[in-house]
């Protein structure tokens, strides 16, 4: 069972300011799913190993070559507060 | 050459085989589409954006090229108009992924698969609708408006490719590209009567998709019939270094394995598809479909896939974990959405992610964060990915026994907009069956294989092994030709179209 303060942690992981309303929506929604999952638990899976991905994938290199990147004002013009250059942000430090 | 109407109706290859005789020019085509977008996208809805001004420069470049460069070598797609999900970044154009955090974003780039269809001349008509972040099997999940089925407007195209399904169906073009992660290409497919390819994983390159679940998601092509899906997949197809999981071995000519007989091809049929909750009348269509195929010589051979059952558990367990894991970038600091009213960045990236994200994307982004989470991650994401094994190993066996495995591709015909989006497991449910290819990889093709007595289409699923495409569209063209079915052409009200400049 996920409780409502789960559900409150959860939220705070992934950045998301949730309503009162959809807290408690998400509780029941997130229990009646993770109840259907819990399925899983039935299967034995001692000795078998879990796959990332379904087709053989190994590391991919190449050589370290510096090539063109994207334009910067053209990165820049779907910013929302863009400033000389930088993405501006409203202030990350806690205040003395 | 007739109408705007017959020409909207024709098949890719059919247009590409006018265009190539000059009975027709491309900028008519192009014309021809765009008319018949403003005259029926006001019910459909499949278009999020049409790019009328790109298409026709398009349409006058490739009528350039038919009239100065020698025929054979022209691609083949020049001059066919095509559609493409709004997850694919175009420069320039606004990509929204159906969201409204990404409401105003314009791309800096093209998508390799869209640099590759501007190659190939075919012009772009527009960007198609979608659930949000491609998490639906309705399109009622798009944060703009949802699509319809142009085959009964009050009915879902499915998705979350359903605006591009949508758009293909109603002739509004000629061929679309969607995703698929989960049955996104083909449950849309069978739901609006078309042909959808979820292509082996790392057959297609990514670059420019907007990412959902990296193990899983798939470009694809949505056509009107087999023939255009395999030239579709010949544009796309291919090794890209700008996305590392994209395999790097040649692919065949798939249009060389249309018209091969499937003599002695042996037809595996999962019974573990054929199970309570699929629709009586679909089961019956499906298996005169595959009964047609042995008529043409398939050996039919019962297989299992023990597994199954498991699969949507195993599915909501994976594709939410790399959702909540991808969606993490969408803080409103580099591109699209940005509260404006927060104090500090913490609260700025909550309320952004509060104010874009609609429901069921907050729900899967939850979903994920909680598998994810310390204390959880071995029970439920670990696990899945054991049972995500479990599943390569039931199609290893099953493929020693068969060469392709045939079943419905969707439990149901298309369903009531509305019926199923408060329950989110009844929604997940129509999803069923075309789960388990991308958890193992595979490819898999939805073909259409009848229609209801209500007149809704539906389609049959052939799954094959790794980069076997081939093979399924070898059978999928056996199938198409022996049944003869027309496609249908729905009757959409004209008139409260959509206004196209």
């Amino acid at each position: 069972m996920i409780t409502r303060e789960q559900v409150d942690h959860v939220a705070h992981l992934a950045r998301l300011a949730l309503s009162d309303e959809e807290r408690e929506r998400m509780t029941s929604q997130l229990n009646k799913i993770l109840e259907a999952a819990g399925k899983l638990q039935k299967l034995d899976t001692t000795d078998v190993p879990p796959t990332a991905f379904a087709v053989p994938i190994q590391n991919v290199f190449r050589p370290d070559e510096v090539r063109e990147s994207l334009p910067r004002d053209l990165v820049l013009a779907n910013a929302p507060d863009p400033e000389r250059g930088f993405f501006r942000v409203p202030r990350i430090m806690e205040e003395e | 050459m007739g109408t705007t109407a017959e020409l909207t109706r024709l098949t890719a290859h059919e247009l590409s085989d006018l265009l190539r005789r000059r009975e027709v020019s491309a900028v008519e085509v192009t014309e021809a589409y765009l008319e018949r977008i403003q005259a029926v996208d006001g019910q459909v809805k499949a278009f999020l954006t049409v790019t009328a001004d790109q298409a026709r420069k398009a349409a006058q470049e490739a009528d350039r090229r038919f009239a100065t460069e020698p025929a054979e070598s022209l691609p083949p797609l020049l001059g066919v108009p095509g559609a493409l999900k709004d997850n694919m970044c175009t420069i320039g154009i606004k990509t929204t992924c159906g969201s409204k955090i990404l409401h105003n974003f314009i791309p800096p780039y093209d998508a390799t698969v869209v640099e590759k269809t501007k190659a190939a001349g075919a012009p772009i008509l527009g960007k198609c609708n979608m659930d949000e972040f491609a998490m639906g099997s309705s399109t009622e999940n798009s944060g703009f408006f949802p699509t319809a089925n142009p085959y009964d407007l009050e009915r879902v195209p499915g998705g979350s490719s359903g605006g591009s399904a949508a758009a293909v169906a109603a002739d509004e073009a000629a061929w679309a590209l969607g995703s698929d992660t989960g049955g996104s290409i083909r449950q849309p497919a069978a739901f609006c009567g078309l042909v959808g390819l979820k292509p082996t994983y790392g057959a297609v390159s990514r670059y420019g998709l907007v990412a959902f679940a990296s193990s899983l998601d798939q470009i694809g092509p949505l056509t009107k019939d087999v023939t255009d899906a395999a030239l579709v997949m010949n544009l796309i197809a291919g090794k890209d270094e700008r996305d590392a999981t994209s395999v790097d071995r040649p692919h065949p000519d798939y249009t060389s394995f249309l018209g091969r007989e499937i003599k002695g091809l042996r037809v595996g049929i999962p019974k573990e598809y054929f199970v309570e909750g699929l629709d009586t009348e679909v089961r019956e269509k499906v298996m005169a479909a595959i009964g047609a195929l042995a008529n043409l010589g398939a050996e039919l051979v019962e297989v299992s896939l023990p597994h199954t059952e498991y699969a949507l558990a195993t599915y909501y367990l994976i594709a939410p974990a790399e959702c909540s894991s991808n969606l993490a970038r969408y803080d409103g600091v580099r591109y699209g959405h940005r509260s404006t009213t927060a104090p500090d960045s913490v609260t700025m990236f909550k309320k952004t992610r509060q104010e874009g994200f609609g429901p069921e994307v907050k729900r899967r982004i939850m979903l994920g964060t909680y598998a994810l989470s310390a204390g959880y991650y071995d029970a439920y994401y670990l696990k899945a990915q054991k049972v995500r094994t479990l599943f390569r190993r039931d199609f290893e066996e099953a493929f020693k026994q068969c060469d392709v495995i045939a079943s419905s591709t969707t439990p149901t015909v298309a369903f009531k907009r509305g019926e199923k989006v408060d329950n989110p497991l009844a929604m997940y449910l129509s999803d069923a069956f075309t789960i388990p290819a991308p958890l193992a990889a595979l490819p898999a093709l939805s073909v259409p294989c009848a229609y209801s007595a209500e007149g809704l289409p539906i389609g049959l699923q052939l799954q094959g092994r790794h980069f076997d495409e081939g093979t399924l569209f070898q059978v999928a063209y056996a199938l198409e030709q022996a049944l003869g079915l027309k496609r249908r052409h729905p009757e959409i009200p004209t008139g409260s179209g959509k206004e196209v400049r």
